[in-house]
């Protein structure tokens, strides 16, 4: 791993001045920090993918196929034919550069083509010299260029240094969304065997055992009753949740990251305690183990792999509709692609209806998956839940848009509404960074690795310098989300930027907040939060 | 380089131009040949781009939101930029369409000390309107040439754009707005580095030829006055489809019909079409219900996946141990027991 410099170093290093040569003269120069290491052998044989071998994206030579540019080619034509959205995009740029400086990892490394317009023009010149012919008469003058294996690195480099995050899209004046481009881009380098660990192992994790981090059925099991008598420490209650119980009325889905990673298993806890609150009557599976789809940074059809396993669980326990945990990526693919991939819903289904407040929850009618922030708004805005906000007084919150929530659902009010009913000091970040117009954390789509910490830092300085500020002003001193690779991601970036703020997902604060009927009462008291610190800071009675 | 590129080939335009009528008297190449090749391949070359796109199904209901989805009853929602229905979406894309709505929304990037700030910037937003209904308006006055009677709007529209009675003739206002708008554009792509690196040469020429459509046409009205009478015989013998091209006309006119044909003739293999390609976009265009409505993609196939009993098999011990239920429905688990008791 690469050295990092430190914060203001890094600051004062970014340059958003282009270069002196054109940039189809600048050839890529792989800087440390800034790319992810290659998939494994095995992982890539696995999972039955393309040229396995080993290789180093550091390596002059990348061991591809002698037949590359055949490959290459007849998957670009293929997914112009099977994607609207690719063809039109590589059309109807205007280079009127809108999106120029939207792009975090512009802002954050000034490196031109991480403009998302340069980062679609690295296709798009191919496109241009090797499928039209204005292209392919007046080449560079028409922006086009022909296919060599300079490009294919390039590729690599930039598409790996793109996450996916869709902001781009919002300021577009025809909604191009370079995140489409990369994707298609990921997908033609797969088919060259170029790929990176930090996703590809996940997948084959996701694809043979259950979920990302490969824990198995016992592990998964032993994680969360861990967690349990983490909850039993602070609350007193005793919780024993089911796994892969048939007859269940809901099937609880959530990230893998968040029964295993700090602080993401806080936000986990928060779940389990809310759902004993409500006596819900869920299960877990430990077969369907993982929300959460790196399948999504790999191909459409690998998402939709790892995706199918929700519905087969649900049918196979008979449930009544599935509630998902806080995660974004997650979300995306749930709320965009699963009925389509995998739909419909199995007939035992139900449109979601809340057997708490008997809400239907009609906007998921097709798909019957709710995200848990409908389930526990719906539940704060009928009363359901008595809250102390003052138990997370010692938290000035403030809340991050996940990218994918934020731009591919619309999810902006349901995890604030929650917010300022379990915490008394709420301050968003400026208009300009949250919201639709919100900023990566700097590692979405599968980038969250060591070894690109450089470029996460970078990217992620945005989203940072916009939590310094309501820092500054508000004493803002803990970063709620809904997304545990945010948790995990914000976590480097806060004790990067702004290491005096923490980062907690939305439930976790819930869970500080909910009194139970004994804490009502004042037969129990709570005096811990979830982390097993004093609610109250020292110097403060605890009540 | 792309700008000099573009301004060589819009000076070469003229000069051809120049050659062909006012030196060799190509009249008829110049007045009717070029403009019916440009104008009919403008309108296939379009129609065709539009079939091409339309091929590519949209897998997947890609949608961008902008604003709050449809959730809880109580929770106010954005139909405008997160629509649910076809309607909403409609005046979604009528927003994009003619107000350049997500254009609108521009943001400019800086550094000030340690902070980055993105404050409101809004000149592209104005000027690329200034440039697009500039354009749109000239065009619709242009119909006075291809209509006989002039239907009234026309008229009264050209009326309008000429309300200040400036000079003789009067002098449109549109006329000034689209050179404004041109030279922003133009102006931006030169002083911004950022722009000046992404720009092509495709990118410089349109922008030169409609600075030359537009100022041969300026030159033509107020300057070399052409015989407006001879060239409007001319349009409409075109329109009826028996052409004549009358004597007498400048050679600044063939220079305007030029340009126009030159742009007409690159549109449909150009950026230009954007101006169909926005109606398209996946991003914009379709309601943001996907977990209400499932959206059909054509070529989707079914998943390929390791089923919960083949996976029961394989962490069967692990499962068992750690005790949780074994699924007896599964065919794999029944084999199990008979060969247990077959034992
Ligand atoms: C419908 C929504 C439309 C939007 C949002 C839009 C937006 C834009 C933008 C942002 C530019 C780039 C300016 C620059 O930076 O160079 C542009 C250029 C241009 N547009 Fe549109 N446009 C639209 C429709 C149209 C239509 C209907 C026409 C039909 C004439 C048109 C014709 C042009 C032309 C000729 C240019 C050339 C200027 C250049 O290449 O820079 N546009 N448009
Ligand atoms: S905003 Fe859209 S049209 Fe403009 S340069 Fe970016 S991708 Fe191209
Ligand atoms: S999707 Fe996000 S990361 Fe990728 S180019 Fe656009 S703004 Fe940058």
């Amino acid at each position: 791993m690469a050295k990092l410099p430190k914060p203001e170093e890094l600051f004062d290093s970014i340059d958003w001045t282009p270069p002196e040569t054109d940039w189809m003269d600048t050839p890529v120069e792989f800087q440390p920090g800034r790319w992810c290491y290659p998939a494994k052998k095995k992982v890539v044989e696995d999972l039955g993918f393309p040229n396995p071998r080993e290789w180093s994206p550091a390596d002059e030579d990348w061991k591809i196929p002698s037949n590359w540019r055949e490959i290459v080619l007849e998957g670009m034509k293929e997914r112009l034919e099977k994607y609207r959205s690719f063809k039109l995009f590589m059309d109807i740029c205007v280079r009127c550069g809108a999106c120029a400086d939207k792009c975090h990892y512009f802002l954050g490394s000034g490196d031109p083509k991480n403009m998302p317009v340069l980062r679609a023009e690295l296709m798009r010149s191919i496109y241009k010299g090797e499928f039209t012919l204005p292209g392919k008469i007046f080449g560079r003058l028409a922006g086009a260029r022909k296919l060599t294996e300079e490009v294919i690195k390039e590729w690599f480099y930039y598409y790996y240094q793109c996450s996916e995050c869709r902001r781009c899209s919002v300021f577009c004046p025809y909604g191009i969304d370079t995140c489409e481009v990369t994707m298609m881009g990921r997908e033609l380098l797969h088919l060259l065997g170029i790929n990176i660990n930090w996703i590809l192992e996940p997948v084959r994790n996701c694809v043979y055992i259950g979920n990302h981090l490969g824990l198995q059925p016992h592990t998964v099991k032993e994680n969360i009753e861990y967690l349990c008598w983490d909850i039993e420490e602070v609350t007193g209650l005793k919780i024993q949740p089911s796994f892969n119980r048939k007859g269940a009325e809901i099937l609880f889905v959530a990230p893998s990251g968040d029964y295993f990673a700090d602080p993401g298993i806080y936000t986990f806890m928060g779940y389990l305690v809310l759902f004993e609150y409500l006596g819900l009557d869920y299960t877990l599976s430990t077969y369907a183990s993982e929300g959460g789809n790196f399948g999504l940074f790999t191909s459409h059809e690998m998402m939709q792999k790892i995706n199918a396993k929700i519905y087969h669980e649900a049918e196979r326990l008979g449930v009544k509709f599935i509630i998902g945990g806080e995660c974004g990526h997650m979300w995306r693919v749930k709320h965009q692609y699963m009925d389509t991939v995998n739909g419909p819903a199995p007939s035992n289904l139900e449109v979601p209806k809340s057997p708490i407040t008997g809400t239907v929850f009609e906007h998921a009618k097709s798909t019957k998956m709710i995200h848990i922030c409908e389930f526990t708004a719906d539940l704060i805005a009928h009363g359901k839940l008595e809250l102390d906000p003052s138990r997370n007084d010692k938290y000035v919150v403030t809340f991050h848009d996940s990218c994918n929530p934020s731009r591919g659902m619309g999810f902006f009010e349901e995890p604030r509404f929650i917010l300022k009913h379990v915490c008394n000091n709420f301050y968003d970040m400026p208009e300009n960074t949250i919201r639709e117009k919100t900023f990566c954390c700097g590692s979405g789509s599968g980038l969250n690795t060591d070894e690109f910490m450089d470029m996460r830092m970078r990217g992620g300085l945005p989203r940072a310098n916009a939590v310094e500020y309501v820092h500054k002003k508000h004493g803002v001193n803990m970063l709620a989300c809904i997304c545990a690779i945010d948790r995990a991601a914000l976590s480097t970036l806060m004790q990067y930027w702004v290491p005096e703020v923490g980062v907690c997902g939305v439930h976790e604060l819930v869970a500080n907040a909910l009194v139970f009927p004994d804490e009502k009462t004042g037969k129990k008291k709570r005096t811990l939060d979830l982390r097993q610190q004093p609610l109250k800071p020292e110097d403060e009675e605890n009540v | 380089m792309g700008a000099v590129f573009a301004l060589i080939t819009v000076v070469a335009f003229v000069l051809v131009v120049y050659l062909g009528v006012g030196v060799a008297g190509l009249h008829f190449l110049f007045g009717v040949i070029i403009p019916y090749v440009a104008f009919f391949t403008f309108l296939i070359g379009m129609i065709y781009r539009v079939i091409e796109w339309a091929r590519s199904p949209v897998p997947f209901r890609i949608v961008t939101t902008c604003g709050q989805q449809k959730s809880l009853s109580w929770v106010k929602r954005n139909p405008l930029e997160s629509p649910y229905n076809n309607f909403e979406v409609a005046l979604r894309m009528f927003l994009e369409v003619v107000f350049f709505r997500s254009l609108f929304r521009n943001l400019k990037a800086e550094i000030k000390g340690r902070n980055l700030i993105y404050g409101s910037y809004k000149w592209l937003w104005l000027f690329a309107i200034l440039f697009h209904y500039s354009f749109f308006i000239i065009l619709l006055r242009h119909f006075r040439f291809f209509a006989y009677p002039v239907p009234k709007v026309i008229d009264g529209l050209n009326q309008l754009d000429a309300f200040l009675h400036i000079g003789l003739p009067h002098f449109y206002i549109t006329d000034a707005l689209i050179l404004a708008g041109l030279t922003f554009l133009f102006v931006r792509r030169l002083a911004d580095p950022k722009l000046r690196y992404i720009s092509l040469a495709s990118d410089y020429l349109p922008l030169f030829m409609i600075y030359g459509l537009v100022i041969s046409g300026i030159l033509m009205r107020h300057f070399f006055k052409v015989d407006v009478v001879g060239v409007k015989e001319l349009t409409m013998s075109l329109v009826h489809f028996s052409p004549k091209v009358p004597q007498g006309i400048g050679t600044i006119f063939f220079i305007h019909l030029f340009f126009i044909s030159a742009l007409m003739a690159y549109f449909p293999f150009s950026k230009l079409v954007h101006m169909l390609g926005v109606f398209l976009s996946p991003t914009r265009n379709l309601a943001n219900n996907s977990r209400a409505k499932r959206h059909i993609n054509p070529w989707n196939q079914p998943a390929k996946f390791k089923t919960y009993c083949e996976w029961q098999e394989i962490f069967y011990e692990q499962l068992v141990e750690s005790g949780q239920p074994i699924d007896e429905d599964c065919p794999q688990v029944k084999e199990r027991k008979k060969a247990e008791g077959a034992e």
